[in-house]
């Protein structure tokens, strides 16, 4: 009999066109949008990007982070020090972001892994609060109260006001493609197959000679690198840093678990309806002030007591489907044989 | 499957046949259906285990479960804490169980195993329950240890409470009681008086040959 | 000199405060493995809770102590019973969430309710008053009477969790929850009392942080993380361990902040993490945890 492996499903198939049309449509944006329009859409596609790097930290790697802030800050601090005092080109200065961070990320990994758990969640928050206390000591960057761009360096970005709203339109939408290509390699590479091992066993994944703590630590720099990367096009964006705002325990850890486990954990299409929930929630109670921050708390809350698997584990279980092929599939003579080996 | 007032029932059968899956969803740490377990004619099978505690049925549970932070009083005490009314209380226990009384402060750990069984039965009588479920005292433990252990049951029963054993040590276990269920694959496959049983209909009930 | 022994009274007064602020987080985490990440805000609430309760019966905030104790005990009891105890199991992250969702719940609710304006409870002559303990250095009664009541919570906790038959129940459901229920201990109960004796401590603290210096609904989130920290400096599993643990990090406050006003928080930040690099188990850890 002839069998092999495939990630392929039809609902996949299915989903991936679906993808492809949504991508080039968003891609058109500029063309169909207004200037809101691009900056509401960049803001979900940063929140999609967080949520599914902490999505593949919480949900995959077994690593329940509440520190991400600290590399979000970091890169947005790092941004602002390039640009303001070397006069780096800022969309430069974003992939340095990233690579500085992940350096970084490496030696703080070698004192938040010594703590498990709980302990390690409150441990990468501290760290978070160590970067945000240092960040407010730095006088040239402003200290507690923060910088600003000056406005030479947005200029010259691109001369014209909207186009530089396009080129970070696309800025934006190019970094969570990326992100989420790079989370769908990192599954479907054998680092892929070890972090689902840990997520359903991580005693019988260290058993069978997986080396969990190396890919822990991976996943855990690389995330800090994509986070920081995404944090210093937020602030890009919003031109005006702060300690206590690229540092926000909320904003860049609360929402975004909330965002994750209300679209759905452990799955990749899970950030995307989570941010989907969060956005349409901000939008319609927009004029209750932070009212919708309450809301988001209590669907938060009433998600994981009903509804653990979030919006679309429900869908998945309803309905069997799934959009991003991750789920390895046995086929034999062109038809399936066994199909949910390894659940996504 | 019944149990009368002041009997003394085993329960045998071998690995997996459902021995502590019986006991504990008597006690009520499994789920199982309101009317499926009746206890001095009203149905419990609904209740939580903290309620069927209170009702007066003990579980002793298989590994013995000691409290590993609590000292050996300790562990008494938690066994003794719904204050139900009847003959055992840490003086009476410690009569029946000397060396427990000798060792109240040590932490409930630093018994050996065979004390460790005599405190956990002790740890159910605390409750004075009418019914009193142990799951395979002799587990791990020496002959000779078993047998000591063996020797204050009638002791236990002369103060009127009711008795289910699960041993995998039949015949020690034949000699303390009056009846005998044999399960296999969560069923009765034999019912009986203790000495009408022969060694032949175990071994049939037992493997279901 | 006296300088230097000013500084680190200060510390070891403010880390009586730390202390209990530790002491109701290191409870039921002990308990039953919950790590409250809205125990800071819970301590916020009780500081409104006080002030309310100083505005409108015009009373002095160590009398108010009298109502926001057990209040905060009973909000306790019933957010243990109606919502935590529903995410109790092997997997951390639902108490995580859940918590996470109170605690931004609370911070957002308060400022609603009390806009983000600085609060501070006023507690009259006490807040002057000072004690000389040798030339050149004086104590103020209030940080005094505060650490004394740091010491009273903790011996009293000390005393529940290890004399009472309240306190065996705790360590026999933390040891093994089934067990205990075959004792008739319902956990659901266990755990509930656990969490309202903790939110019991989570009032004193938050009455006489209210009394020391300005809050608002944002200073939560540092308040867990102090108390954090002084639990796993000091070690788990030992009550006299947070209370230490506590000290040292108001100590480290103190010098760093002695140094530099703006290395207060970032001095305690730095000790803990050398701690934990150099000694992970803590400093007075009974055992390794
Ligand atoms: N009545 C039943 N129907 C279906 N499954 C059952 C039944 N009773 C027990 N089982 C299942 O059989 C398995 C073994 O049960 P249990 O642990 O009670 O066996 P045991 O007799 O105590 O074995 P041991 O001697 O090893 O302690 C469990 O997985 C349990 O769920
Ligand atoms: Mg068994």
């Amino acid at each position: 009999m002839n069998v092999h492996v495939t990630f392929a499903s039809r609902s996949s198939r299915a989903g991936m066109a679906l993808c492809a049309v949504a991508f080039v449509a968003l891609i058109a944006a500029p063309a169909w949008g207004g200037r809101d329009d691009l900056q509401l859409l960049s803001e979900m596609y940063c929140y999609v990007a967080l949520a599914s790097l902490w999505n593949l930290l919480a949900g995959y790697a077994g690593l329940v982070s509440v520190g991400q802030q600290a590399y979000v800050g970091l890169g947005a601090y790092i941004l602002f020090a390039f640009a303001i005092l070397a006069g780096m080109p800022p969309l430069a200065a974003i992939a340095l972001a990233g690579i500085i961070s992940a350096a970084v990320a490496v030696p703080v990994s070698g004192l938040v892994f010594r703590l498990r758990g709980h302990y390690f969640a409150i441990g990468t928050w501290i760290v978070a609060e160590v970067f945000r206390l240092t960040a407010s000591q730095v006088s040239v960057l402003g200290g507690g109260s923060g910088t600003s761009l000056p406005a030479a360096l947005i200029i010259a970005i691109a001369p014209s006001r909207q186009l530089r709203d396009f080129i970070e339109y696309w800025v934006a939408l190019a970094l969570v493609g990326a992100v989420l290509l790079l989370i769908v390699l990192l599954l479907r590479s054998r680092y892929g197959l070890a972090l689902k091992a840990i997520r359903d066993s991580e005693l019988a994944a260290t058993c069978n000679g997986i080396d969990v703590r190396r890919t822990k630590i991976l996943v855990y720099i690389v995330t800090a690198g994509a986070a920081a990367m995404i944090g210093a096009f937020i602030f890009l964006q919003r031109l005006r840093i702060s300690p206590d705002a690229a540092f926000s325990v909320n904003d860049w850890t609360a929402f975004v678990i909330f965002i994750t486990v209300i679209g759905g954990i452990g799955r990749i299409e899970g950030p995307i309806v989570g941010t989907i929930v969060f956005f349409a929630l901000r939008q319609t109670l927009a004029d209750l002030g932070t009212f919708y921050l309450l809301m988001l708390g209590a669907v938060a809350i009433a998600v994981m007591l009903a509804a653990p698997k979030g919006i679309w584990g429900l869908v998945v279980e309803k309905l069997g489907w799934q959009i991003f092929p991750l789920e390895r599939r046995v086929i034999a003579d062109g038809s399936t044989v066994a199909g949910n080996a390894a659940k996504t | 499957m019944e149990v009368r007032a002041g009997e003394a029932v085993a329960v045998i059968g071998a690995n997996g046949a459902g021995k502590s899956t019986l006991l504990k969803s008597i006690a009520g740490l499994l789920p199982s259906r309101p009317d499926a377990i009746t206890f001095a004619g009203e149905p419990i099978g609904g209740l939580p285990a903290h309620a069927v505690a209170a009702r007066g049925i003990a579980l002793v549970p298989e590994g013995r479960g000691l409290f590993a932070s609590l000292s050996v009083e300790e562990n008494l005490l938690i066994g003794g804490q719904l204050n139900r009314p009847g003959p055992w209380n840490l003086s009476s226990i410690y009569d029946l169980f000397p060396v427990l009384g000798e060792r109240h402060a040590m932490p409930s750990t630093a018994l050996s195993g065979g004390q460790q069984q005599m405190a956990a039965i002790a740890r159910g009588l605390m409750a004075n329950p009418k019914l009193l479920l142990c799951d395979e005292i002799s587990l791990g433990l020496a002959p000779i240890v078993v047998r000591d252990i063996y020797t204050r049951l009638p002791t236990i029963l002369s103060a009127g409470i009711s008795l289910v054993l699960v041993e995998q040590d039949v015949v020690q276990a034949l000699k303390a009681v009056q009846r005998v269920y044999c399960l296999q694959e969560g069923r009765v496959a034999l019912a009986g008086a203790a000495k009408d049983l022969t060694r032949e209909t175990i071994a049939a009930a037992y493997f279901g040959v | 000199m006296t300088d230097w022994i000013n500084v680190i009274l200060q510390g070891v007064l403010v880390g009586g405060l730390y202390a209990m602020f530790a002491a109701g987080l290191s409870l039921i985490f002990g308990v039953m493995r919950l790590v409250n990440i809205a125990h800071g805000d819970l301590i916020v609430l009780a500081a409104y809770l006080a002030l309310v309760a100083t505005q409108t019966l015009g009373i002095g905030p160590l009398v108010s102590l009298l109502i926001v104790v057990p209040l905060m005990a009973a909000v306790g009891y019933a957010l243990q019973r109606l919502i935590l105890n529903r995410t109790l199991g092997e997997d951390l992250l639902p108490p995580l969430l859940v918590t996470f969702g109170l605690s931004v719940i609370i911070q957002n609710g308060l400022l609603a309710l009390f806009t983000a304006d600085d609060r501070k409870l006023q507690a009259g002559a006490i807040e002057v008053a000072t004690v000389r303990l040798f030339e050149g250095v004086y104590v103020g009664l209030l940080p005094l009477l505060q650490f004394a009541v740091a010491v009273a919570v903790i011996a009293a906790l000390q005393f529940v969790f290890y004399r009472t038959a309240l306190g065996r129940a705790f360590r026999a459901t933390a040891d093994s929850p089934e067990v205990a229920r075959l004792m008739g201990l319902d956990n659901r109960h266990v755990f509930a009392l656990a969490m309202a004796l903790s939110l019991a401590v989570v009032a004193i603290a938050g009455v006489f942080l209210a009394i020391r210096a300005d809050f608002d609904p944002s200073i939560g989130p540092a308040r867990l993380i102090f108390g954090f920290e002084a639990v796993i400096i000091g070690g788990l599993g030992s009550l006299w361990g947070t209370f230490a643990g506590g000290l040292v990090l108001g100590v480290a406050q103190a010098i760093g902040a002695h140094i530099n006003p703006g290395w207060q928080i970032l001095a305690g930040h730095i000790a803990f993490l050398v701690i934990l690099a150099v000694r992970p188990e803590g400093l007075f850890a009974k055992g390794r945890a």
